[in-house]
């Protein structure tokens, strides 16, 4: 500042301060305080705007900086929302998956539980029954007229009120034929269910169960029905050795 | 006396007019203010030094403003005026405390 010496050395710099306070109408003093007012008002105007306006007040590299900052934030959030459905069809799909997985297990757990005799069956089939009061016929004839049905397509079987399945066994015995292990007497009634027709033109050709029943002096007789429930159940044992081996691929 | 009422009255004014700043100003309006406070503290010194002058206030204070105006304008359009305005900010800032140093000084001996 090299502004004049205009006060007086033996003054205090409080007592200046005072003396600068005391209100002179000098042209100097009323531009100063113009000056004031002006640094004032742009003062309070440039907050208000700072404070009101948060993009407007920005320069051009600012703007572009936010802009770019907008959109990259715009290309996460997008790869992240595509990521997200992604996994959701997938998840989707693995549920449908699934389901289907589960529906063709229950499908082949029926089908077996049909095969080992575990659930009662109903459907189109034959009743063979073989009549024989003398005793003259042995278990291999019963089995022949298993295996007749079998070969004939038959998908359940029983006898009397045994379940004909894979291990069943015919034995001879002192007081009769068993059929694992249960006593049967005549007359055999077999339940099958299969194609009727093919069953009973199996039973009936020459050669075949009804000729050697007849030739044998008993009595046989096959009727299609249009439906035959077998419902006498085997109980399946428990596997003491067996356990089910880990498949090579899992099931679909 | 006079400056302290204009303060005031230009703050009041302010608040009651809430003006928009003109878009072509918007960029120099900060500085000048900045500006303007170092002014404004450098005079403060100069009546405790007992040295003020009101010609030289009105000059000092009016070319504060103009020459930050000017240099941020420059910045702008050399495209770095984001850099050349916190410069300037710097500058102004490292002044103001330096006069409020002084007057510290002067008011509290310390």
């Amino acid at each position: 500042m090299d502004a004049p010496e205009r006060t007086t050395p033996d003054r205090t710099p409080v007592q200046r301060l005072v003396g600068a306070l005391r209100p002179r109408a000098s042209r100097g003093q009323l531009l100063g305080g113009l000056l004031c007012g002006v640094l004032g008002f742009a003062l309070v105007v440039q907050v208000q705007q700072t404070q009101g306006a948060e993009l407007d007040s920005l320069r051009e590299s600012d703007l572009i900086r936010i802009l770019d900052d907008v959109s990259e934030r715009t290309e996460r959030l997008e790869s992240e929302a595509a990521r997200l459905s992604a996994t959701r069809e997938e998840l989707l799909t693995s549920s449908n998956a699934a389901q289907a997985a589960q529906e063709a297990a229950q499908e082949r757990v029926d089908v077996l539980a049909i095969l080992a005799g575990t659930a009662p069956a109903t459907g189109p089939g034959v009743r063979l029954t073989i009549s024989d009061a003398d005793a003259r016929l042995g278990a291999a004839v019963l089995l022949d007229a298993v295996q007749e049905l079998r070969d004939a397509g038959a998908e359940a079987i029983s006898v009397d009120d045994v379940r004909v399945v894979a291990s069943t066994a015919f034995v001879d015995t002192a007081e009769g034929i068993t059929v694992d292990g249960q006593l049967v007497d005549s007359p055999y009634v077999f339940l099958a269910i299969g194609d009727p027709q093919t069953m009973s033109t199996a039973l009936d050709i020459p050669g075949g169960v009804l000729r050697t029943v007849r030739q044998r002096e008993g009595i046989a007789s096959a009727e299609e029905l249009d439906e035959v429930v077998v419902d006498a159940l085997r109980v399946p044992s428990e596997p003491e050795y067996a356990r089910p081996a880990e498949p090579e691929t899992p099931a679909p | 006396m006079i400056a302290g009422i204009g303060l005031v009255v230009g703050i009041v004014l302010g608040l009651l007019l809430q003006p928009t700043v003109p878009p072509a100003l918007q960029p120099y309006l900060p500085i000048a203010v900045v500006a303007a406070l170092d002014a404004v503290f450098g005079g403060l010194r100069a009546v405790l030094d007992g040295i003020f002058d009101d010609r030289v206030f009105v000059v000092s204070f009016l070319s504060n403003v103009v020459v930050a105006g000017l240099v941020v304008y420059l910045g702008d359009q050399l495209g770095v005026g984001a850099q050349l305005s916190t410069g300037v900010v710097v500058v102004l800032g490292i002044r103001i405390f330096s006069n409020a140093a002084a007057i510290r000084r002067h008011v509290f001996k310390a």
